[in-house]
């Protein structure tokens, strides 16, 4: 992999920028791999990567369907923090979030991770004790949080409206300031090259048809472009996961929602940090284009076509607007959805299954952004050494059997 | 001289209605008719913009929706509204518009330093810097913010009101073009209810910018008569100003109608937009087609435009974008252009045209007026700064893909007319769910198969005759109408239009590069600042979907969405991937077609009515008597009732005491409400709650706990009996409508067999809860048909009678532990019956209590509130309610609970906690811990979900959910708080006062 530096923009400037070699090759399926990846999205790359990297295994191809990063990884707001409430989820993200902080550097690919502060509304009574029973937890697990009284929050920006007469009135927020965002196609870019650079073949237009098993072991999948042999096989393929999961016989837990987002036209610089809010619905960034990044909830009903209902999307609106009354003239520039993948707890999954050899990550649903260097870290793992590393164990499928869920639910709301 | 470049006649302006405005300060004369690009060209403004990246000087390219670079500010204050198209933009008096980009001015822009520094900003060049020193990228990031976006914000509330309207239609047509206005004219006049939208102010969509003929007369003369029948027709509905920029399933459609934006600000002549929330029967799309632009060597420098925008500036607003034209094109339609450039008096200094062979008739024409037309050339690079002052032209080789000559030869014009072909718009039919195809021999995406009730026509089907526009227009309009039932009626036919035959054109997606990689920058998307050699280096990087050069190289990424450039962005790529264009494929066609405010999405719903605002009956009386109020959901509940300078602790203090010593009195009318009934009624209720109902008798009440499948606490509430297959169930009041839900849909799809019918009743009753050692006195001062004796109406019973004249249902239980009746009256009656109370237990000085005391009041018993003191992962049996699970029977959760983790010893478990300083109140969400040194992750043993400070026990109380709580009472565990200090408490029962619970049978 040749390097990205500035002193390399530098000298391939002189050459017109024509001797840059490709991100990743493009290369033709192998019969056969050590490991096949499902789903090209970020979590699929970052788990071929840290495969490659923590564990030493390269004979890998990730399969996509379409082109990588198009599925929920190159339509999210990409909000990235790891204040969740329950000890388990806390620490998992918490291990993802120390991931970010050095992912440039690390996979030499600039994901402009920007560590602009997150901010969790309470407009309520109810909301304020749920709030800061998640900064009292998330300082116990070691998890920067600060509770920010209404008066603060004015200071801190300015622009947000926390006026008493509102229809829900501010009445403080959480903040972790090492929460933010990310270039969300930089990240599925990134971790691609990374991992090919360490000889992960990246194989798009590749849809998976089929899961082949013997005797309770996979073997192998069935794809657009032929048969591909495996012995252990790891399926992330987020909001299609139930679809995957029927390939071989199991059914999980999983709804399949529309998941709305949307963005204004460029601006220049008005908000500089990420305002999320459960009750009102809604939450807001400025992209470093300048456009407003806004979205909320997922559509209520279940389905596989990404788009969703206006109705959400004006709702989703007019929370912004009773935050930020003066964005009303700011226009919408474009607006879409992606197909979220839910669990009954708001918690992901990932897991060995009862087939041997098939490994499972997925359930993500609206928030899965945030953890995509740990998931892949973790899931890494779970593939190597066949069990789950002890960040992951939690979130077997096991858990809906025995009953302990992590129900991030009544902290997170809108989870993402 | 004002106006220098308006021609001295034509146009549909109004010369009568001189307006004055200002382009940065700079104060112009324009007429009303025009918009503020033609105004602005009209005063010789060429260059309005700089572009983002590099800061090129950019003048106006378009005259529509597709204009990539005049995108000004206008207005001030509140007003002030961004980056707006100039081109859309309907000229007022006093309209003031300032250029975004530019620092310090648009003219002298230091950060055109960023052009001198191309080589180094390639596509992506971001991704492959700023990551040393690590911590530097916020500093990075901060540069790279302030240099992005387009126009300021405002810096306050919006002073506009925006509408909604919800409308269905037979037919809706998209675009009032000839094929939109002949389509309305065929379902109008068939009776159908049709809807014609059109994003201009005025309908005849291009004609309007065209000298075409119908019928031997100018075919704004046809508009003109259309117009009005379609007026005359009661069914018609016609909308100006109105982009259809939304189509979802089911034909729905939205519609974004600029009601007021053409007025200056201030002017209250009604809502500043409305949004039209369209379903549709049949949807006729009849958006025209964008004329593409041709991508050489400087193609951004202002005086670069679409043929037909200049041919649009010329006849419609009579301006004259330059002195001395080069029409560019490789197909006819430019040639018409050509015409009218030199019908309006200007000089075309040639025709260069990319066809080897051009032999059509408009070509024809222009040869005739002896204009020099050069074929099998193409321009590659214009010369110019800030205008364009002359362009250079090359001979092509046979493929088009090289020269023929060795140099360039150049050629003065300060005006370039291009034309690289037409994109029918085909946004609405993919938004629709289509799939656009390519049809090679128009070189563009045309509509695909329909997956609604659509049709496209006219341009936007690729049709590019006028006739053809209109007969396909009208033919859909009747088949639209007929679909709905609606039979075609006589009326005037279609004017015929004089046919012209086009020869076809050649695809020519980028000029070649005379000088290679060291030729100018040949731009495909203008805003973006998105080059020919960017896609390129964007596939040699193995960005080859075309979504990925999209986001590689932004191109499509601006607020005009790639109307102009895409699909020459997308053949570039196919060409470079030696791949064809149909496997390259399009980017996704999103809602908006055009941006839409934020406000017209939003309409109405802001302030009080963003969300309902629901109050009980008694409400006003509370505010009367200074209530501070608290939001539980959408309910505005009172809080508490401070006194003349009472702190809220002060009169909770007052307020508890007076329910425990004598009398308080609570408006409890928001608890959810449903009556069940039907013959399974109690069978229903033992499915849905932990407890057994059958031998509940009439007259008798229960309290019940709902779970959840996962068998956690879901909701609870008292139901009672009214009769042997009716019952009066309450809910939490926020879980109203959730419950209401949930009941329902295990009715519906689950038990359609069991015969029960449930009405949310919450709105029907007011409810007065009277508690306290004294409520007696009072409720027997107001009501003589019940008896109140302890027997005759004992604990957890209920009885019907008259209640200060109101009949009522009263409810003898009790969420304070004190002796207590609820009186459920019409919610007509709450007022009257609350003030009744208040009259009747003067006596006993009544004192009106709100939620913060109620909550205080059930803590000291231990009693929880749903939500505040479960979280959804709580079973009953944490709350020390097992006593509460049946087991003999069945209930929704009950499964869940035999789970594994549930029936752990070790749960979470609800307890009381005493802080060690009586004093101290601990903060609710505090975690309790057993060793706070502990290294972290500190292990939680839990939190505390409630705590106050208690008036009768002189101490403050806690509930908390602590691991294996039960077996730790008396232990003492740790609150670490945020601020640094750790609170020591001691487990206890979480019942704290009364535990006998004698006070509430007396
Ligand atoms: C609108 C929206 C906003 C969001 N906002 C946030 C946010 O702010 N913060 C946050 O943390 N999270 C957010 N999320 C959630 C987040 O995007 C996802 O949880 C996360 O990106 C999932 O990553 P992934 O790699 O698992 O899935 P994806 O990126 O969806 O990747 C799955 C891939 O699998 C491929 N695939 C599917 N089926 C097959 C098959 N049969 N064969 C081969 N390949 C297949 C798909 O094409 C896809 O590329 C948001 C999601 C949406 C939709």
């Amino acid at each position: 992999m040749k390097k990205y530096s500035l002193f390399s923009l530098a000298r391939n400037a002189f050459s017109h920028h024509q001797n840059w070699q490709p991100a990743w090759r493009n290369p033709e399926p192998k019969p056969a791999y050590d490991v096949l990846i499902v789903g090209g999205g970020g979590h699929g790359l970052a788990t071929a990567y840290y495969l490659a990297k923590e564990h030493g295994i390269s004979n890998v191809a990730v399969l996509e369907k379409g082109w990588i990063g198009g599925g929920n990884t190159g339509r999210n707001t990409t909000i990235v923090r790891s204040n969740y409430l329950w000890d388990e989820a806390a620490q998992l993200y918490e291990k993802s979030l120390q991931l970010w902080e050095g992912l440039s550097q690390d996979i030499n690919y600039n994901v402009m991770f920007s560590q602009r502060g997150v901010f969790n509304l309470a407009h309520t009574l109810q909301d304020v004790r749920d709030v800061q029973r998640r900064v009292h937890a998330n300082l116990l697990n070691g998890v920067d949080s600060e509770w920010v009284p209404v008066d603060r929050l004015k200071q801190m920006i300015p622009i947000l409206n926390v006026s008493s007469d509102a229809r829900y009135p501010v009445l403080g927020a959480s903040l972790q300031r090492r929460g933010g965002v990310a270039r969300h196609d930089a990240v599925a870019w990134g971790f691609a090259r990374a991992a090919d650079a360490r000889g992960v073949d990246i194989i798009q237009n590749c849809e998976v048809t089929g899961i082949r098993r013997e005797g309770g072991q996979v073997v192998g999948v069935d794809t657009t472009r032929g048969a591909i042999s495996a012995r252990k096989i790891g399926v992330v393929t987020a909001g299609n996961s139930s679809v995957l999961a029927a390939m071989a016989d199991l059914r999980f837990p999983i709804d399949s929602h529309p998941l709305q987002a949307l963005v204004s036209e460029p601006l220049k610089p008005i908000l500089d940090t990420v305002v999320m809010s459960n009750a009102v619905h809604g939450y807001v960034s400025q992209s470093d284009k300048g456009e407003l990044v806004i979205g909320a909830g997922i559509d209520a009903y279940t389905g596989y076509g990404q788009r969703g209902s206006p109705h959400i999307i004006e709702g989703n609106l007019a929370a912004i607007k009773e935050l930020f009354p003066m964005f009303s003239r700011v226009r919408m520039l474009r607006q879409w959805g992606g197909i979220v993948d839910t669990c009954p707890d708001a918690c992901p999954i990932i897991s060995k299954t009862p087939v041997s050899g098939l490994y499972f990550n997925c359930g993500w649903g609206t928030g899965g952004f945030k953890a995509t260097p740990g998931s892949g870290w973790v899931f890494a793992h779970t593939i190597a050494r066949d069990q789950p590393h002890s960040l992951n164990a939690p979130f077997s499928l096991e858990r809906f059997v025995t009953g302990h869920l992590i129900d991030e639910h009544g902290a997170a709301g809108v989870a993402h | 001289m004002t106006q220098p470049r308006r021609l001295p006649q034509g146009g549909r302006i109004d010369r009568s209605r001189e307006l004055a405005f200002s382009f940065n300060g700079r104060p112009l004369q324009g007429y009303a008719g025009d918009t503020l690009a033609a105004a602005l060209l009209a005063n010789d403004v060429r260059l309005v913009a700089r572009s983002f990246k590099y800061h090129r000087p950019r003048g106006i390219v378009g005259a529509g929706a597709e204009e990539p670079n005049a995108l000004l500010q206008l207005g001030g204050g509140g007003h002030t509204l961004p980056h707006q198209r100039a081109t859309q933009v309907e000229l007022y008096a006093g309209l003031e518009a300032v250029s975004v980009n530019g620092w310090p001015s648009l003219e002298f822009d230091l950060m055109a330093i960023n052009s001198r520094l191309a080589g180094l900003l390639p596509a992506g060049f971001y991704y492959k810097t700023f990551m040393w020193p690590q911590r530097f990228w916020g500093r990075y990031e901060h540069q790279i913010r302030r240099a992005a976006g387009l126009g300021r914000a405002p810096m306050e509330a919006d002073p506009d009101r925006y509408d909604k309207t919800h409308v269905h239609c037979d037919v809706l047509i998209a675009g009032g073009g000839p094929a939109g206005l002949a389509a309305a004219l065929a379902a109008g006049r068939s009776g159908a209810r049709v809807i014609l939208a059109d994003e201009q102010a005025e309908f005849g969509g291009g004609l309007l910018g065209s000298r075409e003929q119908l019928d031997g007369r100018p075919a704004t003369d046809w508009v003109k008569a259309a117009v009005a029948e379609l007026r005359g027709l009661p069914e018609v509905r016609m909308l100006p100003r109105s982009t259809v920029f939304g189509y979802y399933d089911h034909n729905l459609l939205t519609i974004a109608e600029r009601v007021t934006d053409h007025l200056p600000p201030g002017i209250s002549a009604g809502p500043r937009q409305r949004l039209w929330r369209v379903r549709a029967g049949r949807v006729v799309i009849a958006a025209g087609a964008i004329e593409r632009p041709l991508v050489f060597g400087n193609n951004d420098r202002p005086g670069v435009m679409q043929a037909s925008a200049v041919s649009t500036y010329l006849n419609r607003y009579a301006v004259a974008p330059g002195r001395a034209a080069a029409v560019f094109t490789n197909n006819d339609s430019a040639y018409r252009s050509a015409l009218d450039l030199l019908d309006a008096g200007v000089e075309v200094a040639a025709v260069v045209d990319v066809r080897l062979r051009v032999d059509g008739e408009l070509p024809a024409r222009v040869r005739a007026a002896g204009i020099a037309v050069h074929s099998g050339y193409a321009l590659v690079d214009v010369q110019g700064g800030k205008r364009v002052e002359g362009a250079r032209l090359m001979a092509l080789d046979s493929d088009g893909r090289g020269f023929s000559s060795a140099y360039p030869v150049g050629l003065r014009c300060d005006l370039i007319a291009m034309s690289g072909g037409w994109s029918p718009a085909v946004h609405l039919h993919s938004q629709s769910g289509g799939k656009p195809r390519f049809d090679e021999t128009l070189a563009a995406f045309v509509p695909g198969t329909s997956c609604q009730a659509e049709v496209s026509v006219g341009a936007a089907r690729g049709c590019f005759d006028l006739s053809g526009c209109l007969q396909e227009g009208f033919e859909a309009g009747a088949a639209a109408a007929r679909a709905q039932g609606f039979e075609a009626r006589p009326g005037a036919p279609m004017p015929a239009a004089v046919i012209i035959a086009q020869a076809p054109m050649m695809p020519m997606w980028r000029v070649p590069s005379w000088r290679g990689v060291k030729g100018p920058k040949q731009f495909v998307d203008f805003q973006n600042d998105t080059s020919a050699a960017d896609i390129a280096l964007a596939a040699r990087e193995g960005y080859r979907s075309v979504e990925h050069v999209k986001r590689y190289t932004a191109l499509g990424f601006g607020t005009d969405q790639g109307k102009l450039g895409n699909i020459n962005g997308m053949a570039i790529l196919a060409e470079t991937l030696g791949q064809d264009i149909p496997s390259t494929g399009t980017t996704t066609f999103r809602p908006p077609y055009t941006p839409v405010s934020i406000g017209t999405l939003v309409g109405r719903t802001v302030g009080d009515l963003f969300d309902p605002l629901r109050k009980t009956a008694i409400h006003e009386w509370h505010v009367e008597h200074g209530a501070e109020f608290e939001n539980v959901g959408q309910w505005k509940r009172p809080w508490y009732y401070p006194r003349q300078g009472e702190s809220l602790d002060q009169a909770v203090y007052r307020e508890c005491l007076a329910a425990r010593r004598t009398v308080g009195v609570m408006d409890a009318s928001t608890l959810g409400k449903i009556d069940v009934r039907g013959p399974d009624a109690a069978e229903f209720l033992n499915r849905v709650y932990t407890n057994g109902w059958t031998k509940l008798g009439v007259g008798r009440c229960r309290y019940g706990l709902m779970l959840g499948e996962d068998g956690m606490v879901m909701d609870d509430g008292v139901t009672a009996r009214l009769a042997d297959d009716h019952y009066y169930m309450t809910t939490t009041t926020g879980g109203a409508a959730h419950v209401m839900g949930w009941l329902e849909r295990w009715l519906q799809t689950e038990w359609p067999d069991l015969k029960v019918y449930l009405t949310s009743v919450t709105d029907q009753w007011a409810t007065v809860a009277v508690v306290g050692p004294q409520s007696r006195g009072v409720l027997a001062a107001l009501c003589q048909d019940i008896d109140f004796a302890a027997e005759a109406f004992p604990f957890m019973a209920f009885r019907e009678g008259t209640v200060a004249g109101v009949a009522a249902r009263v409810f003898r239980i009790s969420f304070s532990g004190e002796l207590s009746y609820e009186i459920n009256v019409p919610a007509d009656y709450g007022r009257h019956v609350w003030e009744a109370v208040m009259a009747a237990g003067a006596a006993f000085d009544i004192t009106p209590y709100g939620t913060e005391s109620m909550h205080v009041l059930r803590a000291e018993k231990g009693f929880i509130i749903v939500g505040q003191d479960t979280d959804g992962s709580v079973t009953p049996d944490d709350l020390g309610m097992s006593w509460i699970l049946a087991k003999n029977k069945d209930y929704l959760g009950r499964r869940s609970l035999l789970r594994p983790d549930s029936v752990r010893t070790d749960r979470k478990q609800m307890v009381g906690l005493k802080t060690l300083q009586p004093g101290f109140v601990l903060p609710e969400g505090a975690q309790l811990v057993d060793d706070p040194d502990a290294a972290k992750p500190v292990p939680m043993l839990g939190h505390v979900t409630s705590s106050y400070h208690s008036p009768c026990l002189g101490r403050s109380i806690a509930l908390a959910l602590i691991r294996n709580g039960r077996q730790r009472h008396g232990d003492v565990v740790y609150a670490p708080l945020s601020d640094g200090r750790i609170v020591r408490a001691e487990i206890c029962d979480p019942v704290f006062y009364d535990p006998e619970g004698a006070r509430q049978n007396v």
